[in-house]
C-alpha cells in the first residue's frame, strides 16, 4: 500500500493498515522526503536522527492523539527543544534553543511527528523564499518560481506532498502568499490567538504562527490543536477556543460577504481576478449574500507596515550581536568591533536593509512622523475593517496580485517584492484571522488563492466559509 | 558677595530602586543576591530568541505602594516600552522601562532643612523597569564576564523635580526617601549593594533668574556620602568656571570617589538615542482603582506618623522617637517589647543604647539580630526587680543576642543572680575589709571616694553578682 500524505485522515487510515512502528515510518518518511527535496530544498536541513528519536517517544502512545505519527513540518522560526533553529540566518548559527515553543508543545501533546527544519526568507524578511542563508526553496508546482514567502519552505514541504500539514508563521502574509502560490490552504489566526511563546520574533505585534494544510479540514483540526491562551505570552488572549472542526459542516446559508473595491485594482493579474471573481459566483450558489464595501485605507497599508514591522525588527533583532550566542566573528579587536563584524558577517542584505530602515524611524526626529504616524494608519485600517464587519461576516479578496513569480525576478527590486504582500498585510495590521484557499489556476498553470478575512476571534466563520468552498470547487 | 549669596544650586536625583520581590520582573527567577554567576537565569531574562516576558504582579504592587507612599497619582493605565541600547549586560540590547506612560506622576517628599523648617521636594513621575546583568573585568586576562543573574531584576526609577538647592538637601532627600521606601518593605534600599543608585542633575544659576544654567549629570556615586561630596564638588568647579566667565558644558560626568572629583564621561552630543516604542510583547496594563485601594489599605503606619504617635502615646523625647522609628523594624521591636513590659522610657534607652550597639558591633538590621522581643522584656524586668544588677542585664543581653537562650537560664548557669542577702556578702565584706588597709584608714580618715573603691572590690570578688548597694551600706555600717 502506498503511503497517503494527502490529508490527516487519509495519511492516518494509511498508518494504521501499514502497522509499523513509528520509528521506521518515521525513517521511511525522512527518507522519502529527502528524495523529494533534492529538487525543491523546502528543508534548510533534515534531522533524521532527531525526528526518529521523537517518534520513538510516541511510539507507546500508539494511536492516541489527534495528530498522532503526522508529520508536520516546523518553520525555521519556532523552538524546537534542543534542535537547531535558526531563522535561515547565519548570526544563529549552532543555536539550540533550551525550550519548546508553545505551539510545539500543544503539537507533541496530540503526538505529531515534528519534521524541521523548512526554510524560510531570513528572520522572514521576504516574499519569495530567496532571501535564506540556506539558499532559496522553489515552489513545487513550478521548479523555475518561487514558493512566496517567508514560510515558502513550510508550504512547499506541505505542496509537494513531503508532510500532511505544517506551521508557519504570518507577519504580513507569510503564510497566505506562498500557500496562495504553491496552492494549499494557509491561516493566519487572530492576534492572540495562538500563543508566540518560542517563535522568534520579526514585528512582535503582528506575528502569528498558523497551519499551513492540504484542505481546510486539516487546517481546523491543526487550528484547535494550536490555539488558546498562554501565561507565558502577555499578547494572548484568554477567551475560548471553539471547535473548528465543527463549523466545516455548517454551510454557508445566510452569510453575507464583503467584496472590496479597494482589492480588484491596479496592478492585479487578470487571471487572478477572474479565479477569484468565479469563487464569488461559487459562493453565491451556495446561498451566500455578497455586499460591495470599501476600506479606504487599503492603499496606505504596505507604507505603514513598513514602518511598524522593520521599527519592531530592528528592536527584536538587536540580541544578535554575538555576546551571548549564535555567531560571533572572531576577527575584532574591542567589543563594538565585534558587535559590528558579528553583524555584519551574520546578517544577509534583506536584514540590513529593514534594520537600518526601522532604526530610522525609530530615531529621535523622525518617530513622531513615521512611526508614531504609521500607529495611526494601522487605527484607521483597523477601523475600515470594523465598520465593514458591520454589513458583512467576512471580507473576501485574492491573496496575493500574481501568481509564482520567477527565482530572481524581484530580488533586485526591494518596492516590487513588498507589493507581493499588498492583499496579505491589512489582515496583520488590523489583527485579524485570514485564510487563504485555492481557487483555481491561471493560464500558466500556477495557483490562484482567495483570501478570507472575518472579525477578530471569528476564526470559526473563516473555517466555515472555506470549507463550504472548497467542497464546493 | 560670596558665592553661596550670588549663585543658586538647582539640584534633581533620579533614583533607582531595586525591588525586593522574590522572583524577576518579567520571569520567574530569582533575585537572590549572591549566586553563583549565571545560576538564576532563564531563557526570558537571557533575552534568548522567542521567549516573552510576562509582568511580576508582586513587583507592580510593590512599584503601587511605594509611589502611593511618595504621594505620587497613581495612573488609570499604564505600558512599557522598549529603550534600545547596546550593552553586553543587557541580552536583548534594550531594557524593557516605560517612557510615556508611566506608573506614577506627582509625588513630593517632605525633608527637613538645615535650619530645622521642612520642604516638599517634588517628584516628577515613578516608572518601572528591569535590572541589567553584571559585567566583571579581568583585564590580567584581558576578558570581560557576564553575569546575568540580575538581569531582569524589578527596579522603580524615582525621578525627581530640581526642587533641591544644596547638596546637603540633595542628601536629606535621599535620606527620607529610604526610610520611606524601607518602611513599605518593598526593597532593602541598600546603596553599597546597589538596591539603591542615584544618579544627580546639578546647575548653578544666578540667585533670582529664571531659567536653569547649563545641566550636568553626574553617575557612579555609590553611597550617600558620596552623593554629596560629588555635588559639593561639582557646585564649586561650576562657580569657578562660571567665575571665570566660562560656559557650563552639557555633559555627563562621573564621580571618582578616591581622587574626590567628577572628570567627563560624554558630552551632549554624544548623548544616545534610546529610540523608545511601545513595547509589542506586554499589553498596555489598566490599574484598577481596587487594585490601588486595596494597596492603600496595606500601607504601614509612615515614619512621621509614627514618630507623632511614639510622642504621645509612649510620652517620648523628640530624639528618642526619632530613633525608634528611623526603621519600622526597630519601631515595631520597640512596641513588642513595651507590651510585654509597660515602661516606655526603660524600653526606649534599653534600645537605643544596648540594642543598637549591639547592631552596629555585629553589623546587621534588628532582624539580624535575632532577639526576641519577649526575652528584653525578661533581662529588663530582671534587672528593675533587683533580680540583677544593670551590668549583668547587659552582659545576660549579650548572651542572649550570642546564644539565643532564655534570659532566666542564662542567669542561672551564669550565676548572675544578685545577692541582696546581707549573710552571703557578710564573708565577701570582711575579705575585703581585711585586703585593703590602705583604703579603709582613708575612708575613716574622711575620704569618701575610698569607699566606692572598697565597693568596687566586692563587686569583683563577687563577680558582679553583689547589690553595691547593699555592699555599700554594710561597708559603711562595719568601717563607722
Amino acid at each position: 500500500m502506498k503511503e497517503d500524505l494527502s490529508d490527516i485522515n487519509a495519511y492516518k487510515n494509511w498508518l494504521i493498515a501499514r502497522a509499523e512502528p513509528l520509528t521506521s515510518v518515521a525513517a521511511m518518511l525522512v527518507d522519502r522526503a529527502s528524495r523529494i527535496d533534492k529538487d525543491i530544498h523546502a528543508f534548510a536541513a533534515i534531522d533524521a536522527e532527531a525526528i526518529v528519536r521523537r517518534a520513538s517517544r510516541f511510539e507507546k502512545k500508539d494511536g492516541k492523539g489527534r495528530l498522532w505519527g503526522v508529520p508536520v513540518a516546523i518553520k525555521d522560526n519556532i523552538c524546537i527543544k534542543g534542535e537547531l533553529t535558526t531563522c535561515g540566518s547565519r548570526i544563529l548559527e549552532g543555536f539550540r534553543p533550551p525550550y519548546n515553543a508553545t505551539v510545539i508543545e500543544k503539537l507533541q501533546s496530540e503526538g505529531a511527528l515534528l519534521m524541521g527544519r523548512a526554510n524560510m526568507d531570513e528572520f522572514a524578511f521576504g516574499s519569495s523564499c530567496e532571501t535564506s542563508c540556506y539558499g532559496p526553496t522553489r515552489n513545487p508546482m513550478d521548479l523555475s518560481c518561487i514558493p512566496g514567502g517567508s514560510s515558502g519552505g513550510a508550504v512547499a514541504a506541505v505542496a509537494s506532498g513531503q508532510v500532511v500539514a505544517a506551521l508557519g508563521s504570518d507577519t504580513g502574509g507569510s503564510i497566505r502568499q506562498p500557500a496562495s502560490l504553491c496552492g494549499v490552504v494557509g491561516f493566519k489566526p487572530t492576534y492572540g490567538r495562538v500563543s508566540r511563546y518560542g517563535l522568534i520574533a520579526f514585528a512582535s505585534s503582528l506575528d502569528q504562527i498558523g497551519p499551513i494544510t492540504h484542505n481546510v479540514a486539516d487546517c481546523a483540526t491543526m487550528l484547535e490543536v494550536i490555539s488558546g491562551y498562554d501565561e507565558k505570552d502577555s499578547t494572548s488572549v484568554d477567551i475560548e477556543v471553539p471547535r473548528y472542526t465543527e463549523s466545516l459542516s455548517k454551510g454557508v446559508k445566510g452569510l453575507t460577504i464583503g467584496i472590496p473595491s479597494e482589492y480588484f485594482t491596479g496592478g492585479i493579474d487578470k487571471d487572478v481576478s477572474e479565479r477569484v471573481n468565479e469563487a464569488i459566483k461559487v459562493l453565491e450558489g451556495l446561498g451566500v449574500k455578497t455586499v460591495d464595501i470599501s476600506l479606504p485605507h487599503t492603499k496606505y497599508a504596505v507604507s505603514c507596515y513598513y514602518i511598524i514591522a522593520p521599527a519592531e525588527a530592528s528592536s527584536n533583532l538587536a540580541r544578535y550581536e554575538g555576546v551571548h550566542y549564535g555567531r560571533r566573528s572572531p576577527d575584532a579587536d574591542d567589543l563594538i568591533g565585534m558587535y559590528i563584524a558579528s553583524r555584519n558577517e551574520g546578517f544577509g542584505l534583506e536584514a540590513k536593509r529593514r534594520i537600518l530602515l526601522g532604526t530610522y524611524s525609530l530615531s529621535s526626529g523622525y518617530y513622531e512622523a513615521y512611526y508614531l504616524k504609521a500607529l495611526k494608519v494601522r487605527t484607521k485600517i483597523a477601523n475600515d475593517f470594523n465598520k465593514a464587519f458591520d454589513v458583512c461576516d467576512c471580507v473576501l479578496t485574492p491573496t496575493s496580485p500574481t501568481t509564482a513569480f520567477k527565482l530572481g525576478e524581484r530580488m533586485d527590486d526591494p518596492l516590487k517584492m513588498y507589493l507581493s504582500d499588498i492583499f496579505t498585510i491589512s489582515a496583520n495590521l488590523a489583527g485579524l484571522p485570514a485564510i487563504t484557499v485555492p481557487c483555481g489556476e491561471g493560464r500558466n498553470g500556477l495557483p490562484v488563492g482567495l483570501q478570507l478575512m472575518a472579525r477578530p476571534f471569528a476564526e470559526d466563520v473563516l473555517i466555515q466559509v472555506a470549507h463550504a468552498y472548497e467542497q464546493k470547487r | 558677595m560670596s558665592y553661596s549669596e550670588k549663585y543658586e544650586t538647582v539640584i534633581g536625583l533620579e533614583v533607582h530602586i531595586q525591588l525586593s520581590t522574590k522572583t524577576k520582573a518579567f520571569c520567574g527567577c530569582s533575585t537572590e543576591f549572591g549566586a553563583s554567576p549565571n545560576t538564576h537565569v532563564c531563557p526570558v531574562c537571557l533575552g534568548l530568541p522567542g521567549a516573552l516576558p510576562v509582568l511580576n504582579r508582586k513587583a507592580l504592587e510593590y512599584s503601587i505602594k511605594a509611589a502611593i507612599a511618595l504621594g505620587c497619582d497613581i495612573q488609570q493605565k499604564m505600558k512599557f516600552d522598549r529603550k534600545n541600547y547596546y550593552y553586553p549586560d543587557l541580552p536583548k540590547n534594550y531594557q524593557i522601562s516605560q517612557f510615556d506612560m508611566p506608573l506614577a506622576y506627582n509625588g513630593r517628599v517632605s525633608i527637613i532643612l538645615e535650619d530645622g523648617s521642612t520642604r516638599d521636594i517634588g517628584i516628577t513621575r515613578a516608572h518601572m523597569e528591569e535590572d541589567a546583568g553584571k559585567l566583571l573585568h579581568a583585564p590580567e586576562e584581558d576578558s570581560s564576564y557576564v553575569d546575568l543573574n540580575r538581569t531582569g531584576t524589578p527596579l522603580l526609577e524615582v525621578v525627581s523635580e530640581p526642587d533641591m538647592r544644596s547638596p546637603h538637601e540633595a542628601h536629606e532627600y535621599l535620606v527620607t526617601l529610604k526610610k520611606t521606601i524601607k518602611y513599605l518593605d518593598v526593597s532593602d534600599c541598600n546603596m553599597e549593594e546597589g538596591s539603591l543608585r542615584c544618579d544627580a542633575n546639578i546647575s548653578m544659576r544666578e540667585k533670582g533668574a529664571a531659567e536653569f544654567g547649563s545641566k550636568v549629570e553626574i553617575k557612579n556615586m555609590n553611597s550617600f556620602k558620596a552623593v554629596k561630596d560629588a555635588l559639593t564638588y561639582e557646585e564649586e568647579r561650576q562657580v569657578e568656571l562660571l567665575e571665570d566667565g566660562e560656559k557650563i558644558a552639557q555633559e555627563t560626568r562621573q564621580w571618582d570617589e578616591k581622587n574626590n572629583i567628577t572628570s567627563s564621561m560624554r558630552t551632549k552630543e554624544e548623548t544616545q538615542d534610546y529610540r523608545y516604542f511601545p513595547e509589542p510583547d506586554l499589553v498596555p496594563f489598566e490599574i484598577s482603582r481596587e487594585l490601588v485601594k486595596k494597596i492603600q489599605d496595606t500601607m504601614p503606619e509612615m515614619p512621621g506618623v509614627k514618630k507623632d504617635r511614639f510622642r504621645n502615646e509612649y510620652r517620648l523625647d523628640e530624639k528618642s522617637a526619632d530613633i525608634l522609628t528611623a526603621e519600622k523594624d526597630i519601631a515595631d521591636f520597640f512596641e513588642s517589647v513595651v507590651a510585654e513590659i509597660n515602661d516606655p522610657r526603660d524600653v526606649s534607652n534599653w534600645i537605643k543604647g544596648e540594642v543598637l550597639m549591639h547592631m552596629n558591633e555585629c553589623n546587621t538590621d534588628i532582624r539580624g539580630l535575632n532577639l526576641r522581643a519577649a526575652d528584653l522584656a525578661k533581662i529588663i524586668r530582671m534587672a528593675k526587680d533587683g533580680t540583677i544588677s544593670g551590668l549583668a542585664a547587659k552582659e545576660t543581653l549579650s548572651a542572649c543576642i550570642d546564644t539565643g537562650k532564655d534570659p532566666a537560664d542564662i542567669v542561672k548557669e551564669k550565676g548572675l543572680k544578685q545577692v541582696s542577702d546581707e549573710s552571703e556578702l557578710e564573708g565577701i565584706i570582711k575579705e575585703v575589709i581585711s585586703r585593703n588597709e590602705r583604703s579603709v584608714n582613708d575612708f575613716k580618715a574622711g575620704k569618701e571616694n575610698a569607699l566606692s573603691f572598697l565597693v568596687g572590690q566586692v563587686m569583683k570578688l563577687s563577680k558582679g553578682r553583689a547589690n553595691p548597694k547593699l555592699a555599700n551600706e554594710m561597708l559603711r555600717k562595719k568601717l563607722l
